[in-house]
């Protein structure tokens, strides 16, 4: 049989995705530019028997998943940028707690309430923590429609596996674009497996009682669970980076973009190689961890970088870590929710290589 | 021979770490005695508030889960929906309640959320060490309320009445409020608990008790003067009883 191909709002293949992937437990608050998920998680959750709250506040969603988690079901909440804010507080107990969770942040342009169109500048608050407390989330940045869907099935299955949350930042226009889709096989949340960390069902799984909690008094104490934490961080770091190259082998000028602005920088590469300018595309698709090895090795060889962001200019401070001196990083960006252009990208290539 | 009365399988025989005349004690004993008689240990799962009773999963002897601040509600919420047949505590003082979780408590009470919270009232914030609370009296002395809370002259408002600010919401079928000054008041709120935990495992919709406790160390008195300062005091303007038991009719009427 031949592949479904759906054509879906970024939002509703996230949300689909979501079912997919066997989440029981859906915990949002109104945000634009997200709001078609949280609508499509209340259909569709309330109509196969699952759990869909809108809460009071973010910050009760955020404590509602925290909450579900503990029993170890798959849960999940969704915001935009403001909203994912207020839900830091509870992803550094999330984190604390070692839960796993998912979170959406189908992220807007700020500070404040700033505006509702796309932007990529929660990158420091995605891949620093977000909250108080030495910890990371990992964090999976899709290109469009059909990776929204795929990096959602898939990062309950990450977050289960290394029992950290993991933020999926797309941005507005991912969220409100239609594109087709192809759709993963549906889990049934009745189907997985009880884990043996969560509370609930203690004598049919024939285990001591279960505390799940952030809390330690004893810095010994608390320093060993965080070594332990930063320990699992390692592996994380070894197993899970992923990212795309496009025609970076023979390039001088490697631009270095996640999400929309790669795309945009897609389009700029083609016609600059169409100019016959060697220009390369470096796509993170895990900001957290980032691939700072593999950018190291092509700070190497020689070759420079334009980073270029729906920002002021935040993921550049990771790649020029990443180059560490060893070859020029340049930035060029566009805040307060501008999408750059293809053109304007273009532009940019022709005056740093003084054409 | 039959034991006729001993410590509370569902509470580990440890000392606490609650300050002497403190009601944290009692109040977890009478939890952990209606656990037991219900036969629920195996089932029941305590989220812990932040305050002093965050020490709670260090007493207790079944699953906790520890929120945030004021968020216990909304943990609840979480835990409960997952697991409808299983007994949740929300466990709750009266900052966390009150001040910090105002929106968590009314919109979980407000939903009917299908957990006991058991709200410990000691009009004073204990763990931070004696700062004004929601629930502080008026006139009533406290580090952030040095000349006593003053409701107009310094603007700290009046001390919240919740029971009956939940007992407006539909949501809410079973509120009641009791004290462990004496052993009589002990021995109606353990039937009170007894009767919201009952609510719960028939699935009615939200129930509280809320429990008038002692504070001596914050109150800077001692636990004799505590309870006599509770009686005078706090029962004066926090009335007993039951204030809203909208229960169906199977429920038993009987206080124990």
């Amino acid at each position: 049989m031949a592949e479904e191909i759906r054509l879906m709002k970024g939002n509703e293949a996230i949300g689909e995705a979501a079912v997919r992937a066997g989440c029981a437990a859906y915990f949002g608050y109104p945000i634009t530019p997200q709001n078609e998920l949280t609508a499509y998680m209340a259909r569709q959750m309330l109509a196969k028997g699952r759990t869909f709250i809108q809460a009071e506040s973010e910050v009760a969603a955020i404590n509602m998943v925290y909450g579900a988690s503990s029993t170890g079901v798959r849960a999940m909440t969704s915001s935009s940028s403001p909203g994912i804010s207020l839900k830091q507080e509870g992803i550094s107990y999330l984190c604390g707690a070692d839960l796993p969770a998912v979170i959406v942040n189908v992220a807007r342009s700020g500070p404040g309430l700033g505006g509702i169109s796309p932007s990529q500048g929660d990158y420091f608050q995605a891949t620093r923590g977000g909250g108080h407390g030495d910890y990371y989330t990992i964090v999976l940045a899709p290109k469009g429609v059909q990776e929204a869907a795929d990096l959602t099935y898939e990062a309950f299955s990450i977050s289960e596996k290394w029992r950290v949350p993991v933020l999926i930042l797309a941005d507005g226009l991912i969220g409100q674009m239609m594109e087709g889709v192809v759709l993963p096989e549906p889990i049934d949340p009745g189907t997985l497996p009880r884990k043996d960390w969560a509370v609930g069902h203690a004598a049919e799984m024939h285990r001591p009682y279960n505390h799940v909690t952030s809390l330690n008094l004893v810095p010994d104490e608390l320093e060993a669970a965080n070594r332990a934490r930063f320990e699992r961080y390692d592996q994380i770091k070894k197993e899970l980076v992923r990212y795309e190259e496009i025609d970076v082998e023979d390039a001088d000028l490697v631009f270095v973009a996640y999400g929309t602005a790669a795309r945009v920088c897609h389009g700029a590469l083609e016609m600059a190689r169409a100019a016959g300018m060697r220009v390369g595309l470096f796509r993170p698709i895990t900001l957290w961890p980032f691939p700072s090895v593999r950018l190291s090795e092509l700070a190497e060889q020689g070759k420079h970088f334009l980073s270029v962001e729906m920002s002021m200019g935040q993921m550049v401070e990771d790649v020029r870590l990443a180059a560490n001196g060893k070859a020029p990083v340049y930035f060029y960006g566009r805040s307060g929710g501008n999408v750059p252009s293809q053109e304007e990208v273009f532009a940019e290539v022709k005056r740093l290589m003084g054409l | 021979m039959e034991l006729a009365y001993g410590h509370p399988k569902s509470l580990k025989s440890i000392q606490t770490k609650y300050c002497p005349g403190c009601g944290h004690g009692v109040i977890h004993r009478i939890i952990a005695e209606v656990i037991d008689e219900m036969g629920l240990q195996a089932k029941a799962i305590i989220t812990n508030p932040v305050g002093c009773s965050i020490w709670a999963d260090l007493y207790f002897d079944f699953d906790s889960v520890q929120p945030a601040h004021g968020r216990t509600p909304a943990a609840s919420t979480g835990v409960k929906r997952m697991l409808p047949d299983h007994l949740v505590i929300c466990y709750q003082g009266d900052g966390d309640l009150a001040a910090i979780g105002t929106a968590e408590i009314i919109h979980a009470a407000n939903r009917g959320e299908k957990f006991t919270t058991i709200f410990v009232n000691n009009a004073i914030y204990g763990m931070t060490g004696g700062q004004m609370a929601p629930t502080t009296l008026v006139g009533q002395r406290a580090t952030t309320a040095p000349e006593g809370r003053d409701p107009i002259g310094a603007g700290m408002g009046y001390p919240i009445k919740v029971c009956e600010l939940l007992a407006t919401l539909e949501g809410t079928k079973y509120l009641a409020r009791g004290a462990v000054n004496n052993a009589v008041n002990i021995r109606k709120t353990k039937g009170y608990i007894r009767k919201a935990f009952e609510a719960q495992m028939r699935g009615e919709g939200f129930t509280m008790v809320e429990i008038l406790s002692q504070c001596p160390t914050n109150w800077q008195m001692t636990p004799l003067e505590s309870i006599e300062w509770l009686e005078k005091n706090m029962i004066a303007f926090y009335p007993l009883g039951e204030i809203k038991n909208t229960l169906g009719a199977t429920a038993p009427g009987q206080v124990r």
